[in-house]
């Protein structure tokens, strides 16, 4: 083994390009780490190796003939959301159980499009609800740098098989801190990118209003190219965007200074339960951004403490009916009854895991005849001040620098019992969800504990660029990034 | 959200929700569900007179499609995704008139 | 007590285009079951609608043609309810802020011209349709997220010659406008009916009672006598009203409860995140109007003002969309309005409803016609002849000169023929000569007879009175 799924996307692409390694090389690599960690780490869910053989060898075949596709031969790990033509698309649920997808994704045509190898499905939270992918039908996933502890969730698996070196980079999706809590939790990069930015066709939808997918890989520039690769207008999206995609991998440069930046520092997101070596650690980043010639300002997002209640109407509400769909009648698991009311009620019983039934409950309640108003309109109107809190904010600075999570990966079964509790973990990331822009989270420490500590780099909407280049001057002159788990 | 004070009837929701619920998860859930509508009131808290509410965190308008025809699915995919079928149309107990 | 019912209409007519509404498969009625479907329409997950530009432009058109306002800023919403037909279980649609608002419509009930208005018309997505075999149901989902419309009447129609009298109005301004077939056998036309009964003098309405899903007017018709019966006879017996759903069984000729108000659904509407608004500038709604065909009240003034055609038989070619155009394409190839008219109103309608087919279908083509009655403005046949040139070609086609030619149909105007039958009429018949000469002018119709029956039918009935005239006022 030549180690070479221990290199990231950047190192990797020089290494084909020189031909002092071929996809087929990496990709048994991968599939090496896989068998020798996965069984710890729990991260995949269906490895196709034959096709990410095949796939690779194509790659290989494409350079050859001088191809420069810009992930050529590169594995990515996908997220168990994401519909690819002939693949099981399980999101983690026994309900779709037997379900074949019949197309593609957009992002899934568009890594084809780039050259990489699809090299499997990831775990994550049933439906992407929950925050330590143990809400998980189809199996658990441990924490790649302690195993007794949550990956974050819902994308654990993207997060814990990126860390893992078990792939060289995954697709997460983020509805309220889904890739960058994870990313944070298993010392990775990822990002939420603005509202728009990354099509949603083929993403089985949970809060369809936040919803969007994102990378999550070893590096800020790995994160750059990926992220690259995903935008754009896509006609199947209403919702998608329609302007141009800067080139955000080439925008980063050896540069390392952010002399003439103005970070934001909001009071709010340092909040009361925090863990202190998280704050400190946090803290310190903030002065090293500083001492790379960043101006420092206070910011005030003041409705950001409404950020939770406000989450959990709208994004419970949202799925509540686009989980309708999974009723046993077209494709997916069936429980049969006497009449369809009968077979819907014991199909989606089995079928959903309780998180799920938990959260369809709430957001059926808040849109019900008489409590629409009170909940559903008054959440959507507090939404209105989350995203105007950003608005001024923007005027103050660049960027905004905050912690991702109050605490690092807690224990596996520790919050399980207490859903409000676990909900609550979510504060520092369902705002920009809210307001629709984008965020980075990238390692900036560890506690003392051995467990990674993330950096969150908030940026306004579309601004992408600036806090790619905030993160990748932070990653340059630090060395978190560099360190890898002991799995044992 | 005075109404949210008595909780809500966790019975009759998931009938609407079309999920069926055992005595126990409905118990479990009816206190784990009102504790977070409970955290929940805190947005009366908030004058929101006057404010807008969000319903597209970018709205565009009008993102129209040409009316022009595209590729349907296989029909044989339908039918092997359907958990029963019967003549090329996706089986379902018989529905009584609503 | 006096009692008096209110009817209100909400009519789903399903939009004339070729792909859904939200996604690229096409619309055909008869294909073979789920054939025209795709992850949007069967709801397959991480699948998103997006509108389609034609049918949005329908709906408006058919706004405007029902004299609604165009809503310069229209949304989306979800209505959830679980039904195997519907492929989300939440069917997208327009809740507070529909594409049209407002409209009316002035029909003749019965020599009466009744005004009934419009709340407003709605976009929205079709259902799948159901069949039902023994033990269970099956699901064509080819239907299943096509363009439908909603044009909802406000409670403004008190019987059911009122509420048959809106529909027929709606289907021809539909069917004349393009926006749809409203074929109701293939279900692009369904109406639920609300139906309420009060005292007379009572302010508010009476319990409403909705009757389903009917595409039959005459099973409409029977539905609404039903109900009004049923609901005054519950009040008269001092009874209540039920507000509840209710079906129709044609079988019976009766209602039956469906859904009680108790079981009434909560449709949980929401804004549906996945489509974006729609706005409609000005200039688009201009253009649209500048679109519109003429409709047949429109139509029917044309035909009396520029064309100078009797009301009733302008009455008669609107009523029908298909006539009426079959109509106006004759009157491209001829000036003579009236002889096209007659010839529509007496021969074809006959001829037509004798084999039973559409006037699309006649052999007789408009251009055809327009040859006829050329020939006949020509006086080279007379319009008997005519006639029988029109059945001819009914039956077995062919072009109307080259008929006349073959079968020698043509008038003889030729002096030197007609001198020949005229004197000898004169020679034979010398007692109506003197009666006509002693001053009764009458008598020359018998002399006239004489010549039409020596040419057989050929001469022509004015040359051969001028020529008689010359002869006999000598
Ligand atoms: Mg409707
Ligand atoms: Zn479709």
């Amino acid at each position: 083994m030549a180690d070479l799924h221990k290199l990231t996307i950047y190192e990797l692409s020089e290494k084909l390009a020189a031909g002092a390694c071929t996809s087929v090389d990496i990709v048994n690599d991968v599939l090496a780490s896989i068998d020798a960690t996965d069984g710890k780490v729990g991260a995949y869910l269906t490895i196709d190796r034959a096709s990410a053989l095949e796939q690779a060898k194509v790659a290989d075949a494409l350079r050859a003939e001088g191809s420069t596709l810009p992930m050529l031969g590169i594995p990515v790990a996908i997220k168990d959301l994401l519909n690819v033509k002939g693949q099981p698309c399980t999101c983690s649920s026994k309900i779709l159980e037997g379900y074949t997808a019949p197309y593609d994704a957009t992002v899934i045509a568009k890594l084809r499009e780039a050259g990489t190898v699809l090299l499997g499905r990831v775990n994550m939270d049933e439906f992407a609800m929950g925050s330590s992918t143990e809400n998980a039908a189809l199996g658990k996933t441990s924490n790649p740098w302690n195993l007794k502890h949550v990956p974050g969730g819902s994308s654990g698996g993207s997060a814990a098989c990126v860390a893992a070196d078990e792939a060289i980079a995954a697709l997460g999706s983020d509805t309220g801190g889904s890739i960058r809590q994870p990313a944070a939790f298993c010392g990775c990069v990822g990002v939420k990118p603005t509202y728009g930015r990354v099509s949603r066709y083929g993403l089985t939808a949970f809060a369809s209003s936040l919803d969007q997918i994102g990378p999550i890989s070893k590096t800020v520039k790995d994160s750059a190219l990926l992220l690259e690769v995903l935008c754009g207008h896509d006609k199947m999206d209403s919702s998608s965007i329609d302007m141009d995609v800067p080139a955000f991998g080439k925008s980063l440069t050896a540069d390392t200074s952010l002399a003439g930046i103005k970070l934001g520092l909001p009071k709010e997101y340092f909040v009361e339960g925090m863990d202190p070596e998280v704050e400190k650690t946090v803290r310190d980043a903030v002065d090293h951004c500083k001492s790379l010639g960043a101006e420092i300002v206070d910011v005030s997002l003041p409705h950001s403490k409404y950020a939770i209640a406000v989450y959990y109407i709208i994004a419970t509400a949202e799925a509540s009916a686009n989980l309708a769909r999974f009723d046993g009648i077209r494709y997916g698991l069936r429980v049969d009854g006497k009449d369809p009311i009968e077979l819907y009620g014991k199909t989606r019983a089995v079928g959903f895991g309780s998180e799920v039934k938990r959260r369809i409950i709430l957001g059926t309640y808040v849109l019900s005849s008489g409590y629409y108003d009170a909940y559903y309109l008054k959440a959507q109107k507090v939404r209105t001040l989350i995203r105007n809190d950003f608005t001024a904010a923007f005027k103050q600075c660049d960027a905004i620098l905050a912690p991702v999570t109050p605490t690092p990966a807690y224990k596996l079964g520790e919050k399980t019992d207490d859903p409000l509790k676990m909900y609550l973990d979510d504060i520092l990331t369902t705002p920009v969800n809210l307001a629709g822009n984008c965020a980075l989270s990238l390692p900036c420490g560890f506690s003392s504990s051995g467990l990674p500590i993330g950096l969150q780099i908030i940026g306004d909407s579309f601004a992408e660029e600036t806090i790619l280049k905030i993160g990748h001057a932070y990653e340059q002159t630090t060395e978190w990034h560099t360190r890898k788990p002991e799995i044992s | 959200m005075s109404e949210a004070n008595e909780g809500m009837d966790v019975g009759y929701v998931a009938k609407l929700a079309n999920i069926d619920l055992t005595t126990e998860e409905t118990a479990l859930f009816q206190g784990q569900l009102n504790q977070v509508l409970h955290y929940v009131e805190q947005l009366n808290e908030l004058d929101v007179g006057g404010v807008e509410p969000t319903a597209h965190a970018f709205p565009v308008y009008n993102v129209l499609r040409k009316d022009e025809v595209g590729t349907s699915l296989n029909h044989a995919d339908v039918v092997a995704n359907a958990p029963a079928a019967t003549d090329g149309e996706i089986r379902v107990p018989k529905i009584l008139d609503q | 007590m006096q009692y008096e019912a209110t009817i209100g209409l909400e009519t789903h007519v399903m939009q004339k285009t070729n792909t859904k509404m939200f996604c690229a498969c096409k619309y055909e009625y008869g294909a073979e079951p789920n054939t025209h479907v795709c992850p949007v329409c069967l709801g397959y997950p991480g699948a998103l609608p997006v509108m389609n530009e034609k049918a949005i432009e329908l709906c408006c058109k058919a706004g405007l043609l029902l004299g609604c306002e165009i809503n310069p800023y229209s949304k989306w919403d979800r209505k959830n309810y679980f039904y195997p037909d519907m492929a989300k279980n939440y069917q997208i649609t327009q809740a507070d802020q529909p594409l049209c608002l407002g409209g009316q419509l002035t029909v003749d009930v019965d020599g009466e011209m009744k005004t009934f208005t419009i709340e407003r018309i709605h976009q929205e997505e079709n259902a799948a349709k159901n069949t039902h075999v023994a033990g269970a149901s099956l699901v064509d989902y080819n239907r299943a997220g096509t363009a439908l419309m909603e044009i909802v009447s406000n409670p403004c129609m008190h019987s059911a010659e009122d509420a048959l009298a809106y529909m027929t109005a709606v289907k021809q301004i539909m069917q004349y406008g393009g926006i749809s077939n409203c074929d109701q056998e293939k279900g692009q036309m369904r109406s639920d009916v609300n139906v309420s009964v009060r005292p007379v003098g009572q302010k508010e309405l009476g319990a409403k009672v909705e009757i389903k899903n009917m595409n039959s007017f005459a099973f409409i018709k029977e539905a609404i006598e039903y109900e009004i019966d049923r609901q005054t006879a519950l009040l008269e017996s001092g009874g209540t009203v039920d507000q509840e759903t209710r079906g129709y069984d044609p079988d019976r000729g009766e209602t039956f409860t469906q859904r009680t108000k108790e079981n009434a659904h909560d449709y949980r509407y929401f804004p549906e995140p996945d489509l974006m608004p729609v706005k409609i500038p000005a200039e688009q709604i201009e253009q649209w109007r500048s679109e519109l065909p003429e409709l047949p009240a429109q139509r029917r003034v044309r035909y009396v003002q520029e064309l100078g055609l009797p009301e009733y038989d302008a009455g008669v070619l609107t009523a029908d969309m298909a006539t009426s155009d079959w109509f106006e394409q004759a009157m491209r190839h001829t000036k003579n309005a009236k002889a096209v008219s007659n010839f529509i109103m007496g021969e074809m309608m006959r001829l037509l409803s004798e084999q039973n087919c559409s006037i699309s279908e006649s052999n007789v083509t408009p251009e055809k016609l327009a040859g006829i009655v050329a020939l006949i403005d020509a006086k080279t046949i007379s319009t008997g002849a005519g006639k029988q040139v029109f059945e001819i070609i009914f039956n077995d086609g062919g072009d109307p000169k080259a008929i006349v030619e073959e079968r020698g149909m043509a008038q003889v105007s030729d002096d030197s023929a007609l001198e020949g039958w005229a004197d000898e009429a004169i020679a034979n018949n010398p007692k109506p000569v003197e009666e006509y000469k002693a001053g009764n002018p009458a008598s020359i119709n018998f002399l006239m007879g004489q010549v039409m029956k020596a040419s057989r039918g050929k001469a022509n009935p004015g040359a051969v009175m001028q020529m008689l005239k010359q002869k006999l006022d000598r």
